[in-house]
Parts: structure tokens; C-alpha cells; sequence
């Protein structure tokens, strides 16, 4: 007797559980029920598990019958020839879906050609033991696992065209690549997931050599000609939004130009872009600081007595302005209403971004770098033929990480390119290496793809021969203009006084705990002082009783708020957290009481 | 010594004495010894820790940064079963904590001369295991008509362990008071209780029987004898230094515990000063880093130096420093300053961390030389600075 779990739950016993599990398999193939129900026969425990519930992952596997595949020649004719759907396969039993739990009671073999006596299903590609976005890696079978998974992290963040009604959309931090291409090494992953009509990346030459060591640690050169030509050209998007507020007793904000005599007014030229309604014109180009929708919100604490009096007048500014570091062009201008009705106004910004150096690129195969160099295009080397490289990639970059597919496809894509066919390289399943090389050859060309190449500066030949040959390239949307910072001086903190943090607050960077202990262990004691100088004060402090004084600046004279006028008052200089401190200290009703002594 | 040398005996250390005149006895004539000795000086007065140079934090980095390596996993001691040793970074911990209870104690047990050749090493290993009666049992059978237990022993254990029922037999009665315990013809041991709770007695006893201490060293559990350059050395789980120093068939002088504590409260302050160092670099050996020794001296001062171990921690070291911004800049700010406003205690704001919450130059490095002369004050100027 078995005992039957539907769901996990005790349902009853079954006399034979195997074959009670069997024919149920068998009826369902036969289409007696629903193809996504799910059974298991556990022999050890003799139990019968049965899954119906929503929500689990569940995968198609091609069903083996006497030892050979259910999906025949005939039904790949007929689904060639769109006889056959697929919802007739499922019907016909030949494919069916397993979850986790019945994958448990089978085997199932990678390749037709791989069958044995044992295996109970068949998966429809050998490419399904990769996510989508790893299958899309070309020749993904030459290289170590751990580079699928970076090539693949890659293509997400790769700038291309993700969907093709952007102009009517406001999305966040949007990138769009000018001139996107399909690759001339493609995958079948590419075909299906109709990747060549949502691109992300470029086909150009590239050339495996050092360039006066400008390319060392991941670090690639550009060809300023290719940039020229629109190379790794993209747009990026980003929308202001602004809503009219409503607030309690019938006050709302409102989008117009602030008047003057409004608390926290910029300066007249920030406003310079606005036009009657409050809100910038289409194509105005604009940089940090500049108002995009001027916009005025209702004081913040009402009471009874202001409400009278000074209602209309202390009205707050909350404009809508670029910060730090930003700068576009208004690319559209829209006006709509927020699911409360209120008026809401989206501005779009648009930025072009060229190639700079600090760029970051990649192939499909985690071999990600950065710009470190655009040269000339004179300057470039090239090949006998007088192929000039868009990007110089560094030999140094291969050995250790064993991404030979990256190799691979630069040799196909090479072959492809000459040929003007697209190459399948797809993992496992792709064109054969040896053929692509026999076709390079034929075509009068090395098969192993070196070249002879020229320096392109003094005109003479390289002693080496060089790998050069296509690619596809990723442009990914870490770009420097997005990232650069650098202070001398800037905002600080209210309370603290020290300097803000973060690009977009203009701060400073840290110089933290273990910072400063380098700087105590090189003994550069007055250097240290001077780095956490930023917060320094003078402090009155009273040296009757020790504690801070006041100086008042109308009358310019001291006095101790303890022990009255008639004392001994000294500037101290301290940073401005150590007062905090000793303001601390004396709110837990502890006397932080300062011993004052000449310094010298 | 040479002649020549002996200017430089207070200038140089003995060991670099020596090291010049094994190599250079008979090699160089006395003028360039000279010579060669002077440079030596120079280039060891140039390694000398400068006055100022901040030692403490150079030590705290040159082993915290290595420290970041180690592995976190205790490693399986191969051979014997069960035997799981803390090294690594917990290991390391727990030293400089100066912890009282630490997780793995070890000895290492060196034997005097025939034994130490490998001497009936299995017996003297197995016989400096903490045994307990329940290992020599075979069988309990209890007689409930009668409340009498019957209790086999294990032949072969006895035998392995130099034991015999008598032996034993005569342990139990001295442990055992007040019961009638008696060996029987066939080695086994009989028990009788008797009196109103005879019945409730004999199962309490039963278990009671089972932990009674027979031989071995208290507190040594596991034993394994180890072959270390022509010679058998015994290394054991658990620790009890004191009463294995009293047996003679062991080297005294080089028998030693991984357990700080014992070391203290056997030998004293030096020998726990040596006892840490030698600890710090086992851990340290062995998992492949260089630190030099100067540094984990360094510590070992540091955590001896007030004549009691002090571990590296907010209830120890930490805890000695005068200042009270340092203390309380370093775990559980609050409580420090609370208690020392109780006192009215003053910082005298001498030492490196106080002068960097403040904003002044630390006393270290650049920040250490003063002026000596006074500046005179003008006359009829106000001290206003």
C-alpha cells in the first residue's frame, strides 16, 4: 500500500503505487487530463507525491519512447512546414512539461546522439542548461563557466535598443545606442528572443596587440575615426517630473514662474529657460543649476495668527532645478494629470554621449574595459590590406581568464565578414572551428586569422603577426560623464560641519578611520591635522569654569553665560565635532570642564 | 672574542656578534673586521625603531591586515578520529583575548630517554588517557529479586590499559562506600545494595558507577603518538599540565600546553609573555604568514606588562589606558565617560587618539618634538592667543 500526497497533503492509500503512477503518466500523455499536473513515485518511502499547485517551475523535455526520442523526422517536416504546432506536440505526448518534483524519477539526456538505455527524456536543445541571456554568448562551449555568467552579467547592462516607442515614454535613466547592428556571430538564443530587432551592440575590427602599453590591466584603445563614424554613440534620457500638489485647507502648490519676493528665490538667469506657464521650452539647452519647471508650494507650518497675515506672501520656492553635474537638452515637454488629477508636468532631458576615455566597453565574453586612449586614426595601425582596428584589445587579457570562445569569434566574425554570411555560434550546436578557418583560408587569408600589420605611426611593418579580426561590441552604460567628481571646496553639513558625501551633494571623499591610521603610522602627524581641518572652529571657551563662551558680536566683547563677564576668556581651536561632543557630554548632565594651558 | 669586536659588544646585539666572528675569524685581517663591524653598526642603528615612530599601530596593521586571509575553519586532525583543532583566525582570537576557557586544548608531550625512542609508546600513551569505568564495561546485569548487579568487564581493554579487575575492583570500593562490592570467580563484579531503597539504589548506582574515575591523567581525553625527527613525541586533547609534569617518564623541560591560563598559574607572567608569542606564530605558521616576530613580541609586552594577562579587549587593554576619550572612543563609549565623570577624572590629553578627536597634532612622528626655550611673554600683553 502507498500512501498518496496531493500537494503535500494526505489524500489515501493506493494498492501499487508504481504502476498506479504509470498509468497515470500514461493518461496523461494520452491527454486524459491536464498536461500540467505532475506526479513522483518515491520507492524508498513508497509514497506517491502529486503536484497541482500554481506557481512552480516547470520546463518542456522531449518524451523517450523505447529507448528512441517521440519526436520523430516527420513531426520536424511538419513543424518546419507549420503543420504542426506546438500546443499538437504537447497534445501528442511527445513533449511534456516536468517540475522539480517529477524531474526527480528521471533522466534526462543532454543529445539525441547521447541516449542509453536508462533515459526518460530528451531535452529539446543542449543550450537549455543556460539562461537566457547565457545562451546569447557565441561558442559559450570553449569557455570556463564562470565567464558565461560574466559575459552574460554584461549583455544586461550593455546600452542598445531596448524598445522602439521611447519617444512616448518617460522611463528613469534611459540609454540608447545611435547605431545598433545585428551580430555577424549570432546564436539561435539571438533569433528567438528576436534580439535582432532590439540590438545592443556593434560590429567592429579589432586587433589583438599592445599599444605603448595604453591597454594594460583590461584597458582598451579606441580608434578616434571610429568614434567619428558614430562608434559607441548613445543618447541618454532622463525625466524631470513635478506634480501640483494639494494640500489641507484648499492650498495647492503652483507651477509658474516664482515671484521674487518667494522664500528661497534662485537668481533671475536660473529662471532664464521658463516660459509663461512655469515650465522650459523644447530643445533649451541647459546646465546645472538651471530651473526646468519653476514650480511654488504653500508654507510649511501654518499657524492660526500666519495664516492671516502672511499667507500669500511666504510662499515656499520648489522648483525643479539640475543638480551638480547635470547637464541636456530638452528633448520633450509633456503635461498631463496624476492618478489624483492632479497637474503633473514631465520634462525629458536628452544627452548625447560620445566614446570619452573612461568609457566602459565589452565583448560577449566578460572581457569588459575601459577607454584609456582615443588615438588618431592616422595614427592607428593597419593591416596589409589596409584595415585599420576600431579597438586595440591587450593579449595580456586572455591567458588567465581561458575565454577562448572570445578568440573563436573574432575568427568567425573575421570569416563572416569577408564572406558576407552571418555565423551561427550557437554553444555546442555552432559552425565548426576547422570549417571557418578552412573558409578564412580560402578566401586567401592565415587560417589561425593573423596579419601582417603596419605601426601606423612610423609606417614600419611589426616584426609579430597580429590577431585581427571582427566582432561584436557592447557599449555598457557605466560611462564617466555620469560618474566623474572632484572637490576643492564645496557644500558641508548643517550639523556637523564637516563636508557632505556623495557626487550629487558635490562632497567629499572620506578619509576614514584606517586612512588616518596610515598617516599616524608614517608618524605624519601635522598632515593628519591638517586633513580633518575641515571642521575646525574657535571656541570661547571660560577659563574660570571651563566650559564654551559666548562672544557677542554686536557689543564685541565675551562673556561666560555660568560665571558672567568678569572672567578669563580664551579662543580655543578644536574641530567643530569635538564641541559637538562636549554639547553632548553636558545634555547626559556630565561637565566636560576644559583645563586651558598656553601652547607654548 | 677578536679584538676588534670587542668595541661593539654593548653596540650590537650577541647574536650578530657571534654570526661576525664565526664568519670572519680567519677570513679578514683585523683592520677590515673593523670595517665590515662599523658598517654592520650603522646599518643597525638604521633598522632601530626611530623615537616617535608609532610601533603600536604598525603592529595592529601588520597583523590585522594578514588576519583578513586566514581561514575561518577549524581543520580535521588526520589519523585520529574526532580530533578537531581551532587554528586560524579563531584561534588567534581566543589567544588575544587571553580567554580563560579556550575551544581545543592540546599538549605536547615530550619523553625522556628510552621512551621517547619509542618505547612502549602505545601503552604510555593509552595510559595517560582519562579513563572511566564505563569504558572497562562489557555488561550490566541487574538482579532485581535480589538487588544485586553483576557488571562483565571488557578483557581486552583491561589489557590494553595495564588494568586488572582487582585494580579496579579496589577503585570502585573506594569510591563506593557502604556497598558491599566483591569480585567474583569468572572477573566479574558484583554489587549488592541493601536497606529500604535497595531496589531505587541499584538503578542510581548503575549510572552513578559509569563516571567513576579509574586511571589516566585527568582531563586528557584523546592521545596520539607522533614521530618528530627520530623521536616519539605524544600529542593529546585536553590539558592538564600540572599533574603530567609530576609523572617520570617525561621531559619536563619541553612538555608543553596550548592553554595560557595553566601556563599562568604554573609558571607566571614571563612565561605566559613566551607562552603567547610561541602560540601567535603557531597559528600564524601555519597558515602561511610571515609577520615578523617583533610585532607579536610587541603584543605579548603589551598584554603582560601590568604582571597579569590582559587580553586585547574592551575588559582588558583597553581598559588600562589612561584617557578617557581613548577608552570611550573604543566600544561602549557611554559607560566610560559616565564613570569617569563620577570621579571627576581628567584627560590629560597625552596620547594619539584624544589629539585627533580634538583637532591637534598627535604626539607621534612630526607631531612629538616641542620647543625648549620659553617664549617671554610682552610686557602689558593680555594673554590672548
Amino acid at each position: 500500500m502507498s500512501e498518496l500526497f496531493l500537494n503535500n497533503k494526505y489524500i489515501g492509500k493506493v494498492d501499487n503505487g508504481k504502476e498506479f503512477v504509470n498509468q497515470l503518466l500514461e493518461q496523461r500523455r494520452n491527454n486524459k487530463f491536464s498536461i500540467n499536473i505532475n506526479f513522483l513515485y518515491h520507492d524508498k518511502t513508497d509514497q506517491i507525491f502529486v503536484e497541482t499547485s500554481s506557481g512552480r517551475c516547470i520546463r518542456p523535455l522531449i518524451v523517450i519512447k523505447d529507448s528512441k526520442s517521440a519526436l520523430t523526422e516527420t513531426h520536424v517536416e511538419k513543424l518546419e512546414k507549420n503543420e504542426v504546432k506546438w500546443s499538437d506536440l504537447l497534445k501528442q505526448g511527445v513533449v511534456e512539461y516536468l517540475d522539480s518534483l517529477e524531474e526527480e524519477s528521471s533522466i534526462v539526456s543532454l543529445k539525441e546522439s547521447n541516449l542509453t538505455q536508462d533515459d526518460t527524456h530528451l531535452d529539446i536543445s543542449p543550450i537549455d542548461i543556460f539562461g537566457l541571456t547565457s545562451s546569447l554568448v557565441p561558442f559559450g562551449n570553449y569557455n570556463q563557466g564562470v565567464r558565461l555568467t560574466q559575459g552574460s552579467k554584461n549583455q544586461k547592462q550593455a546600452v542598445g535598443f531596448y524598445t522602439a516607442n521611447f519617444f512616448a515614454r518617460m522611463d528613469m535613466d534611459v540609454n540608447l545606442l545611435h547605431y545598433p547592428q545585428r551580430p555577424v556571430v549570432t546564436t539561435v538564443t539571438n533569433e528567438i528572443l528576436d534580439m535582432d530587432r532590439h540590438p545592443s551592440g556593434q560590429n567592429i575590427v579589432v586587433a589583438i596587440m599592445s599599444y605603448k602599453g595604453y591597454n594594460m590591466e583590461d584597458a582598451i584603445v579606441i580608434n578616434k575615426g571610429s568614434i567619428d563614424r558614430g562608434f559607441g554613440r548613445s543618447t541618454y534620457y532622463r525625466p524631470v517630473i513635478t506634480e501640483e500638489l494639494r494640500y489641507s485647507g484648499g492650498l495647492t502648490d503652483e507651477i509658474s514662474i516664482p515671484d521674487k519676493d518667494v522664500k528661497g528665490y534662485r537668481t533671475e538667469h536660473d529662471y532664464r529657460f521658463l516660459e509663461e506657464d512655469g515650465i522650459i521650452y523644447s530643445e533649451g539647452v541647459v546646465e546645472e543649476g538651471d530651473v526646468i519647471i519653476g514650480k511654488t508650494s504653500p508654507p510649511r507650518f501654518l499657524s492660526s495668527l500666519e495664516e492671516y497675515n502672511l499667507a500669500t506672501t511666504s510662499r515656499r520656492e520648489s522648483s525643479s532645478a539640475l543638480k551638480h553635474g547635470e547637464k541636456g537638452i530638452v528633448d520633450f515637454v509633456m503635461l498631463t494629470e496624476s492618478e489624483e488629477g492632479n497637474k503633473l508636468v514631465q520634462v525629458r532631458l536628452r544627452d548625447q554621449r560620445i566614446p570619452e576615455i573612461g568609457d566602459k566597453f565589452t565583448s560577449r565574453h566578460g572581457q569588459k574595459g575601459v577607454i584609456s586612449l582615443v588615438i588618431p586614426e592616422a595614427d592607428v595601425p593597419f593591416t596589409a590590406s589596409g584595415i585599420k582596428p576600431d579597438i586595440i584589445f591587450s593579449p595580456y587579457g586572455v591567458p588567465s581568464r581561458m575565454t577562448v570562445s572570445h578568440l573563436i569569434e573574432l575568427l568567425a566574425a573575421k570569416t563572416g565578414a569577408l564572406s558576407g554570411r552571418y555565423i551561427d555560434g550557437t554553444t555546442f550546436e555552432g559552425e565548426k572551428e576547422a570549417d571557418i578557418r578552412l573558409e578564412l583560408l580560402k578566401m586567401g587569408f592565415r587560417d589561425n586569422g593573423t596579419e601582417t600589420m603596419y605601426n601606423g605611426i612610423t609606417g614600419e611593418q611589426y616584426q609579430a603577426k597580429i590577431f585581427v579580426g571582427n566582432m561584436y561590441y557592447l557599449k555598457l552604460k557605466h560611462m564617466v560623464a555620469n560618474k566623474i567628481h572632484s572637490r576643492a571646496r564645496g557644500p558641508i553639513q548643517l550639523l556637523t560641519r564637516q563636508p557632505t558625501e556623495g557626487r550629487a551633494k558635490e562632497g567629499g571623499l572620506r578619509l576614514g578611520e584606517m586612512e588616518k591610521d596610515t598617516f599616524v603610522a608614517h608618524g605624519a602627524s601635522l598632515l593628519l591635522k591638517e586633513r580633518f581641518d575641515s571642521d575646525k572652529t574657535e571656541v570661547p571657551v571660560c577659563e574660570n569654569c571651563g566650559l564654551i563662551a559666548v562672544y557677542d558680536t554686536r557689543r564685541n566683547n565675551f562673556h561666560c553665560p555660568v560665571c558672567g563677564e568678569n572672567v578669563e576668556i580664551s579662543n580655543v581651536e578644536m574641530s567643530y565635532a569635538f564641541k559637538l561632543i562636549l554639547d553632548e557630554f553636558k545634555s547626559m548632565t556630565i561637565y566636560p570642564k576644559l583645563k586651558l594651558k598656553s601652547k607654548y | 672574542m677578536k679584538r676588534e669586536l670587542i668595541e661593539f659588544k654593548d653596540k650590537l646585539p650577541p647574536k650578530l656578534l657571534e654570526d661576525l666572528e664565526r664568519e670572519l675569524l680567519d677570513k679578514a685581517s683585523g683592520s677590515k673586521i673593523k670595517k665590515i663591524a662599523e658598517k654592520i653598526h650603522a646599518e643597525y642603528r638604521g633598522s632601530l625603531a626611530e623615537p616617535g615612530e608609532a610601533v603600536g599601530l604598525v603592529t595592529a596593521e601588520s597583523i590585522g591586515e594578514p588576519g583578513t586571509q586566514m581561514t575561518l575553519n577549524t581543520f580535521h586532525f588526520a589519523g585520529v578520529s574526532e580530533m578537531n583543532v581551532t587554528t586560524g583566525l579563531p584561534r588567534l582570537i581566543e589567544i588575544l583575548d587571553a580567554r580563560k576557557v579556550i575551544s581545543t586544548n592540546m599538549m605536547e608531550i615530550y619523553l625522556k630517554k628510552p621512551y621517547s625512542q619509542g618505547k612502549d609508546i602505545r601503552q604510555i600513551a593509552e595510559g595517560l588517557k582519562e579513563t572511566r569505568f564505563k569504558e572497562y564495561i562489557k555488561e550490566i546485569n541487574i538482579n532485581v529479586a535480589e538487588t544485586k548487579m553483576r557488571i562483565e568487564l571488557d578483557d581486552k581493554k583491561l589489557k590494553d590499559r595495564g588494568m586488572t579487575s582487582t585494580k579496579i575492583a579496589r577503585i570502585l570500593k573506594k569510591s563506593l562506600k557502604g556497598f558491599d562490592v566483591r569480585i567474583d570467580k569468572d572477573n566479574s563484579i558484583r554489587i549488592k545494595t541493601s536497606g529500604e531503597e535497595a531496589l531505587n539504589m541499584i538503578y542510581r548506582l548503575k549510572e552513578k558507577i559509569k563516571d567513576i574515575y579509574v586511571n589516566g591523567v585527568k582531563g586528557i581525553t584523546q592521545v596520539l603518538p607522533v614521530k618528530r625527527e627520530e623521536e616519539y613525541v605524544i600529542v593529546t586533547a585536553g590539558s592538564n599540565l600540572k599533574d603530567v609534569l609530576k609523572l617520570d617518564f617525561i621531559d619536563a623541560q619541553r612538555t608543553t600546553t596550548n592553554n595560557i591560563n595553566e601556563i599562568e598559574k604554573l609558571f607566571g607572567i614571563e612565561a605566559v609573555r613566551e607562552a603567547i608569542v610561541r602560540e601567535i606564530i603557531k597559528v600564524l605558521k601555519d597558515q602561511g604568514i610571515n609577520i615578523d616576530v617583533r610585532h607579536i613580541l610587541l603584543v605579548a609586552d603589551a598584554m603582560t606588562m601590568s604582571g597579569k594577562v590582559l587580553g586585547v579587549s574592551r575588559y582588558g587593554i583597553v581598559k588600562e589606558k589612561p584617557s578617557v576619550l581613548a577608552r570611550a572612543s573604543f566600544e561602549t563609549p557611554i559607560r566610560h565617560v559616565i564613570n569617569a565623570s563620577m570621579v571627576g577624572e581628567i584627560d590629560e590629553l597625552n596620547s594619539v587618539i584624544e589629539n585627533v578627536m580634538i583637532n591637534q597634532p598627535v604626539p607621534l612622528g612630526t607631531g612629538l618634538p616641542g620647543l625648549i626655550t620659553k617664549i617671554k611673554e610682552e610686557k602689558g600683553a593680555k594673554k590672548k592667543k
